[in-house]
């Protein structure tokens, strides 16, 4: 199987005047190209923390990433990172938020702009594209934010509880529905959340922290007999209750 | 259009006496104001030598107009406020950008900040004078001196209060700080750019004003106490 990302033994810890406080501790996981991996803990135990480095915003104070063999520094990978709240600008049109990536990266072209507006078209958004943010509905805005993302073509996405903000309906529907975009590009993706069931509706391995500082808990990959596997289908499958049991078990023992 | 429901019609004929009565009303306060103070300065209740009354301030404009002398007074004034004006205000977005930029520096400076900005200015324009000349340039400088130190205060709260989830997402996209700042922090703070410029263009005519008293021979300020002295 193709590694695309490994992490060896990261630790982080947060400092301030009054001391530190630790983190994450001794985490260790890799993941094949592909592969769809929910991290799962308590709130505040440190999984956006998680994230930030993998995604390198922040240096973890020990051990290393390498993506795709490459330690994180050297590597040339896109990594894509939609966040907790869409973060679409008031200011600009939904067009011209979904381009800001390629703005930023000086990556506008004839070309780019084509796909900005054909990535549109195919999620949906094609008649919003010279709306404003506040103009669409939340999980309308989250797709926006996602084609944000995706135009930029990242081998590996990271999900910071992206459907957090949005009402339980919704985000059934939006969760479902970017979990099959997902799987449709084929995309290697990790998502926080502290959802149980959205973890088991999307992922095809949950990993379970404990409460800060975090360590891994336990990893439990997922196997669904279905034929028609989406996150929608897998809530209603009987292994769904049984795997929410375990992981449910696992983090309330650890208390 | 197509045909409006009673109930709309009555929304919009609401409206409209709405706006009436806020229009008619302020025009009646001014209006009943320079009366009253004709009236007064009339009977003799209030006297005119110091209060004056709406139609003396009336002839005397008049005859500046005919005299053509208000224009340049005007002019003058005028030129050195939006001179003083756009000066403060590319200096304070200068000064902010270059603020948020560096914390270490913000936190430096930020107590001389509050102390320039607190300082009296109208006592500083004499020594203006002694620095600069009585010229057009102290006028200016004393403009900008009363709005400058504010300014850059209030850019630079606007520029950090700016969500930091936005100035995240510029860094998940692989941006710079200058991305941050021109993509995130700029635009969203427009409206207190825009908020501080109004505050600003009054500040700077004060700040000429105080500058003309002291050190002109034109514009309104030099009017002021031209009249002030001379009682007219």
């Amino acid at each position: 199987m193709d590694q695309i990302l490994e992490l060896r033994h990261i630790h982080y810890a947060y400092h301030n005047m009054e001391g530190e406080t630790p983190a994450l501790i001794d985490i260790s996981f890799s993941m094949n190209k592909g592969e769809f991996v929910a991290i799962v803990g308590p709130s505040g135990c440190g999984k956006s923390t998680l994230l930030s480095i993998i995604s390198g915003l922040i240096e973890p104070e020990k051990g290393l990433i390498k993506i795709n063999g490459k330690y994180l520094r050297e590597s040339t990978t896109n990594i894509g990172y939609m966040l907790q709240h869409d973060q679409l600008f008031e200011w600009r049109t939904i067009y011209n938020n979904v381009i800001l990536g390629l703005e930023v990266q000086h990556m506008l072209s004839a070309r780019s702009k084509e796909k900005a507006h054909e990535l549109l078209d195919t999620y949906g958004l094609k008649q919003f594209e010279n709306a404003k943010p506040s103009e669409l509905s939340g999980g309308m805005r989250q797709r926006a934010a996602l084609v944000r993302t995706l135009i930029l073509e990242p081998d590996i996405l990271l999900l910071d509880e992206p459907f957090s903000a949005l009402d339980y309906q919704t985000r059934l529907n939006v969760g479902d529905d970017i979990g099959q975009i997902i799987r449709r590009e084929k995309k290697t993706a990790i998502l926080v959340t502290h959802d149980l069931s959205e973890a088991i509706s999307l992922a095809d391995r949950v990993i379970i922290l404990t409460d800060r500082p975090a360590t891994i808990l336990q990893t439990l990959p997922l196997k669904f007999d279905l034929e028609k596997d989406t996150p929608l289908n897998r809530r209603n499958a009987p292994e769904f209750k049984t795997y929410f049991n375990l992981i449910w078990k696992e983090l309330n023992t650890n208390e | 259009m197509s045909e409006l429901s009673a109930g709309q019609r009555h929304f919009l004929s609401q409206q409209k006496r709405h706006r009436r009565i806020v229009s008619v009303s302020r025009v009646l306060i001014l209006l009943s104001f320079l009366f009253i103070w004709e009236f007064t300065a009339n009977v003799g209740i209030i006297d005119s030598f110091i209060f004056s009354s709406p139609s003396k301030i009336a002839l005397c404009f008049w005859g500046m107009l005919m005299d053509k002398s208000i224009f340049l007074h005007i002019g003058v004034t005028l030129y050195e406020t939006i001179l003083s004006f756009i000066l403060v205000i590319a200096i304070s977005i200068l000064m902010a950008v270059a603020l948020w930029f560096s914390p270490k520096l913000s936190e430096i400076l930020d107590p001389y900040l509050v102390v320039l900005n607190s300082l009296p200015k109208s006592a500083l324009a004499p020594l203006l004078i002694v620095w600069l000349g009585a010229n057009t340039t102290t006028i200016i400088v004393a403009g900008m001196s009363v709005a400058v130190f504010g300014s850059i205060l209030n850019l630079y709260t606007s520029f950090t209060t700016v969500d930091p989830e936005k100035i995240k997402l510029i860094y998940t996209l692989h941006g710079s700080k200058y991305h941050a700042l021109t993509k995130v922090v700029i635009p969203s703070s427009i409206p207190s750019i825009i908020s501080t410029m109004k505050v600003n263009i009054g500040l700077c005519l004060v700040g000429v004003i105080i500058g003309e008293f002291l050190a002109a021979r034109n514009g309104l300020g030099y009017l002021i106490i031209y009249a002030s002295q001379t009682f007219s």
